[in-house]
């Protein structure tokens, strides 16, 4: 993997520290006008997601991690691990449950993923920013509420549970938002 | 490139309100008799201290120095100082000056510095001029706090109980790692003057009052390499910075007129270049001629111009007070 001087310091950049993957998420000069030039970086670690902050000397070099993002289809769950396949090379991935943490609860078979690899093994799961899933429990709701002002909580397929309207019955199709945790709305099928 | 990547960075009021800034210096110094004068931005000469970085560029002709590579000055302060051995009186000068390697919310490698000396003035009375000139600018803005002062000593034993001239680099360690200041891999052992800078940059500075004048005073005799030194327990530098709000503004001196002591010094920095793998610089012997010949006692400050302008606006960065920063240039 590449070295990265610190004059190539930019957010988004990925490099290693004691052994980590982290993203740079800030980085800013500081220099007294005579002396030593630093740079302060705010790192964040892709395995934990802790942000920590970090100063290399100006000119020092840090490791490039290889790390990037892909796209890919969630196939299924085992038990242990959750299997990913690339769509154009039909190459299979799994990843284990620190890799997929809380995106567990969004991932239904023939979801398109982006996954993060690290050396080639996934470090971390997103899911879609929206789900369809179906409601598998809720209380029955209120006739004529029609609002959803106060909601009640519902199980989806996956085991996810989400506040929806009133109004929303259990065997009914709705969107969430899955960086939210939202309800969006009922999905006609 | 975005379609707008062709306009200035900076709103033009404020803009405007540079180039009023710009007059009322002109007019501070006209109204105390101190001469506006020019000098080069290219010299055969350049800068031998190991951080700055000077920009080189090679000259093909016709005359003299064809053929040779010329350096973008840092500063103008080594043909300012020819001037003042040769009779100018007090000068200022507001230069466009470069320096490679820095870049950032507050650096741009290339800025405007306004430099002036005043013969027969100390650090101390220059101190005084740069407070009247810097509140005078900034009034309309901030409304400034007596300015303070504090030796450099004084001002790391306020903030981390530390005696910055006797501290071992294992003491320096130890303070940055109890005030959580992250420590940068492979800081030198044998050497104090990065982890001082490390301790002002990321705990000191940050701290420093806004809306007050901060004048810092007589340094490290390794951090003031063209200043006098004053005889002590330790000997100090006469050197000064002044900070506002934690934004580094200015950098004086007491003027060093040794020649002998400083080409000494510059080849000490040589030498430092050397070790780090940096290129040695041509040191400037119509300097040290000049010094030779008799440099009348003076005091001479740098200030950053473009980071004044930025304090005057209300503004975070240098982006915001320039026409087009380095990636727009």
């Amino acid at each position: 993997m590449a070295t990265y001087s610190t004059n190539e310091f930019k957010s988004g950049l990925k490099i290693m520290l004691d052994g980590d993957p982290y993203a740079i998420v800030e980085n800013e000069f500081v220099k007294p006008g005579k002396g030593q030039a630093f740079n302060r970086v705010k790192v964040r670690n892709l395995k934990t997601g802790r942000t920590i902050e970090r100063t290399f000397k100006s000119g020092d070099t840090a490791e490039g991690a290889d790390v990037v993002d892909v796209e890919l289809q969630y196939l299924y769950n085992d038990g242990e691990h959750w299997h990913f396949m690339d769509q154009q090379s039909y190459e299979q991935l799994t990843a284990d449950a620190a890799a997929v943490g809380d995106a567990a609860k969004w991932l239904k078979e023939e979801a398109i993923c982006q996954v993060t690899l690290w050396n080639g093994v996934p470090l971390s799961v997103a899911p879609p920013n929206f789900v369809i899933m179906t409601i598998i429990e809720t209380d029955p709701g209120l006739r004529g509420d029609t609002s959803g002002g106060g909601g009640k909580p519902a199980t989806l397929e996956t085991g996810a549970v989400v506040r929806v309207p009133l109004f929303v019955q259990s065997g009914e199709v709705i969107k969430v938002d899955t960086r939210t945790g939202e309800y969006v709305s009922r999905v006609k099928e | 490139m975005e379609s707008s990547s062709w306009r200035p960075t900076a709103e033009l009021a404020t803009l405007r309100l540079r180039a009023g800034l710009l007059a009322r210096v002109r007019a501070f110094f006209t109204a105390r008799g101190v001469l506006e004068v020019e000098t080069p931005a290219l010299s055969a000469a350049a800068i031998t201290d190991p951080h700055l970085a000077s920009f080189a560029v090679r000259y093909t002709g016709p005359g003299p120095r064809h053929g040779q590579p010329l350096y973008l000055h840092t500063s103008p302060e080594f043909p300012m100082k020819r001037l003042l051995a040769a009779g100018s009186g007090c000068i200022y000068q507001i230069a466009r000056v470069f320096r490679d390697g820095e870049a950032g919310r507050r650096h741009n490698p290339e800025f405007t510095l306004l430099e002036w000396y005043r013969v027969g003035f100390d650090h101390h009375q220059l101190m005084d001029e740069v407070a009247e000139l810097v509140t005078e600018l900034l009034a309309e803005r901030l409304a400034l706090a007596e300015p303070e002062r504090f030796s450099y000593r004084e001002l790391f034993q306020h903030h981390l109980n530390l005696d910055p001239h006797r501290a071992s680099t294992a003491e320096l360690a130890a303070c940055a790692e109890k005030h959580s200041v992250p420590i940068p891999p492979e800081m030198p052992a044998d050497d104090a003057d990065p982890w001082l800078d490390l301790l002002l940059t990321h705990w000191i500075e940050p701290r420093l009052e806004s809306g007050r004048l901060t004048f810092v005073y007589d340094y490290p005799a390794t951090q003031a390499a063209l200043a006098r030194l004053r005889p002590g327990d330790p000997p100090v530098g006469e050197r000064f910075e002044l900070y506002v709000g934690g934004v580094e503004l200015a950098n004086g001196f007491h003027e060093l007129g040794d020649a002998t002591e400083q080409r000494h010094r510059f080849e000490l920095e040589n030498a430092a270049r050397q070790a780090r793998g940096l290129p040695l610089m041509p040191v400037d012997e119509d300097l040290l001629a000049a010094l030779a010949a008799g440099l009348p006692a003076c005091a001479g400050v740098a200030l950053g111009f473009d980071r004044l302008v930025m304090l005057a606006a209300g503004k975070a960065s240098l982006a915001e007070v320039m026409a087009f920063p380095v990636g727009r240039a």
